[in-house]
């Protein structure tokens, strides 16, 4: 267990929903879900998860503090707003999804190789570096997340549309070597780093009070 | 000429709904004069279009008959159909109401014989049957209805100035039709206003997931009541709209429209029970071979209308599925609407084949904030407050809430009598 994780174990011992409220984005809508299930019958990937939105959110209040945060099911939330536009609620939830994932990871609690955890690091680490997404490193990154074996299958299949890609000028071949970037690339990066520490500082601050 | 004497002791009915009548027969049977103003050709509002009335399961037409007869003996109350206010000023003690009555073309002559709709071959949708089923349309010359009130026929706007209003009159035998009719403005001074405009279902077209306009056998609660009268659009059998087939499998659908930002926020109150009693009239069609599964939020059956929930839940054929359906797809090959979601019981996805879906639509109430003709507080939900500052309009009925039609009577006579008072204060100061 991290030290996080043990410390917020022990604050909300008692009330899992408090926790959720205080450290999840978008947290204290979770409450307001009135278990209709629009959310988890209008999602297209529904079937394919454990936990569907619905049933998160009973858990949650139900205090499954390890089931929730531990179910890759929040992974798997492709971000099409069906579930938000249909709630009779309005409740974002879209939002607490990723709001969950998030946590989890803060947490050190997300399922061991989880595919779309792992994508979502690459991207990030994509993303800060030049402020702008790399598609031809996200690519091959994405491509060799699995090891080189799969990744050279991989783009052998995703050939064609790769050099579509290039025809049409949506990728640059010159984009292995560094890539465009954001024009203030310091001014960006000190942004994220700001943001993150008022994050850090603010669930540091739930942990400690 | 219509004549109408009013006097600020006078008191105006708005809509002439249960709630409408109620407010106005109370105060008339007080000895108060009344004017009664209904936009439609015919008296009693949408329970006129029900076929039986939760919890007591006993034919609105009952109640009706006893109020229309309290209507007919009572020289107090003066009704005007076809009417509507366009405009209302003054303060409490002193109205000025301006009512704008349409050409009915037919005088009190009218025996309701009925030669003149044989006459006709014009036809109109059928606005009582919400356009459904086999009495989709209704001829120009027309009764509203078998029991309508006044028992006096109608020709339809659109048929004036054709050869069909000209057959009408010629066919009329009692000299009854009268082409030449016009609008009519009367300006009347009145004490107090009951406004009682009641309520409208919920556009169900605007809940696109549940395909009302794309899918044939999904239809509305009120639909549903039509079907079961056997002088309505299917004579009194419940089949489905695609195919004529019988629908012994139904489903009911709550809070359709109800209970969602997307679309109403308030609870309509009364579909839960809508839909329970309309369980019974799949069992009473189909006996044991009819089904009817309710998909629901909650049920709210409130207070002592728990009863009923009970025993229709003690009924085998009626099943219950705590889950709001997400969509609806249509089984080209049958006509089946296919209803898909999650279950709260258990989390099970489903998707489930019926017959025919019934939708248990919202209740909106039916005059919005720009179609009120004067100064009055209306909250979120579109419904009239009580508040001070209304001086001396009282909202009575689904003009105030979504209530059922017991609720609508107590707040009809909770409207007649704050009206009352109003008169008699005025007729206190004139002496
Ligand atoms: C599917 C369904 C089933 C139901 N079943 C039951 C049941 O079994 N038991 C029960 O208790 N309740 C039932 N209800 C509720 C019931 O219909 C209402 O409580 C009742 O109709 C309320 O009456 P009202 O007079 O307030 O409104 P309305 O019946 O809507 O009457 C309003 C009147 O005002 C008139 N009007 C509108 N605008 C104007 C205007 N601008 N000027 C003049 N006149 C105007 C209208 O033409 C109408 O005649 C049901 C509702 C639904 C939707």
């Amino acid at each position: 267990m991290s030290e996080l994780n043990i410390a917020m174990v022990e604050k909300y011992r008692n009330s899992f929903l408090h926790e959720v409220e205080a450290n999840v984005e978008e947290g204290d809508w979770v409450k307001m879900c009135m278990q209709c299930g629009v959310c988890s019958g209008s999602c297209p990937l529904g079937s394919h998860w454990e936990h569907s939105p619905q049933k998160l959110f009973m858990m949650i209040r139900a205090g499954k503090r390890e089931e929730v945060l531990s179910s890759d099911s929040m992974w798997m939330c492709t971000s099409c707003y069906n579930c938000v536009v249909r709630c009779p609620r309005e409740v974002p939830i879209t939002h607490i999804m990723h709001g969950l994932a998030s946590y989890a990871k803060r947490l050190g609690l997300v399922p061991k190789g989880q595919q779309t955890a792992k994508f979502a690091q690459h991207f990030w680490d994509n993303l800060v570096k030049k402020g702008r997404v790399n598609e031809l490193k996200l690519g091959l990154n994405l491509y060799f997340m699995n090891g080189f074996a799969e990744g050279v299958k991989t783009s052998l299949k995703m050939k064609d549309i790769g050099l579509g890609m290039l025809k049409t000028k949506r990728m640059s071949p010159m984009e292995i070597f560094g890539g465009h970037k954001v024009k203030d690339l310091d001014g960006f990066q000190a942004m994220v780093k700001k943001a993150q520490e008022i994050e850090t500082a603010r669930i540091e601050k739930n942990m400690n009070a | 000429m219509t004549e109408v004497i009013a006097t600020n002791q006078t008191i105006l009915v708005v809509g002439g709904g249960v709630s409408g009548m109620t407010a106005a027969l109370e105060a008339a049977e007080m000895g108060k004069k009344v004017v009664l103003v209904e936009k439609r050709a015919f008296i009693g509002g949408r329970i006129t279009q029900l076929y039986k009335y939760f919890p007591k399961l006993c034919h609105p037409t009952c109640g009706l008959e006893i109020n229309q007869r309290r209507a007919k003996m009572n020289p107090n109350l003066t009704i005007l159909t076809l009417a509507q206010v366009t405009d209302l000023t003054g303060s409490e003690g002193n109205y000025s109401a301006k009512v704008t009555i349409s050409p009915r073309y037919v005088n009190e002559n009218c025996t309701a014989c009925g030669d003149c709709a044989k006459a006709v071959d014009a036809e109109f949708d059928n606005e009582f049957n919400y356009g459904l089923g086999a009495m989709k349309k209704r001829k120009g010359a027309y009764l509203p209805y078998n029991m309508a009130h006044p028992q006096t026929y109608v020709l339809d706007p659109a048929m004036i100035g054709t050869e069909d209003a000209e057959k009408a009159k010629a066919a009329c035998k009692y000299n009854a039709i009268d082409l030449e009719m016009q609008e009519e403005v009367l300006e009347l001074n009145i004490g107090a206003v009951i406004w009682a405009t009641g309520w409208r279902p919920y556009d169900a077209a605007k809940i696109q997931p549940y395909g009302y306009d794309r899918i044939a056998n999904v239809i509305t609660s009120v639909e549903f009541e039509r079907m079961m009268d056997a002088s309505g659009p299917t004579g009194g059998k419940l089949i489905r709209p695609s195919d004529g087939k019988e629908a012994k499998d139904v489903a009911f659908i709550q809070c359709a429209g109800s209970r969602d930002r997307n679309h109403l926020k308030h609870c309509s109150r009364i579909c839960c029970m809508a839909s329970l009693k309309q369980s019974t009239y799949v069992s009473e069609q189909f006996a044991d071979s009819g089904k009817s599964t309710i998909y629901y939020i909650d049920i709210r059956a409130i207070d002592r209308f728990e009863d009923f929930y009970k025993k229709v839940q003690a009924n085998k054929n009626v099943s219950f599925v705590k889950s709001k359906v997400a969509n609806i797809i249509e089984d080209k090959a049958t006509g089946n609407p296919i209803l898909r979601g999650v279950d709260t019981e258990g989390y099970h996805r489903y998707e489930q084949p019926h017959d025919l879906v019934v939708l248990a639509i919202g209740m909106e109430p039916s005059l919005n904030e720009a179609g009120f003709p004067g100064e009055v507080v209306i909250n979120e939900h579109g419904f009239i407050e009580r508040d001070e500052s209304n001086g001396a309009i009282f909202a009575a009925g689904c003009a105030a809430d979504a209530l059922d039609v017991n609720r609508a009577v107590q707040s009809a006579t909770a409207a007649s009598l704050r009206a009352i008072q109003v008169v008699n204060r005025v007729a206190g100061a004139e002496g």
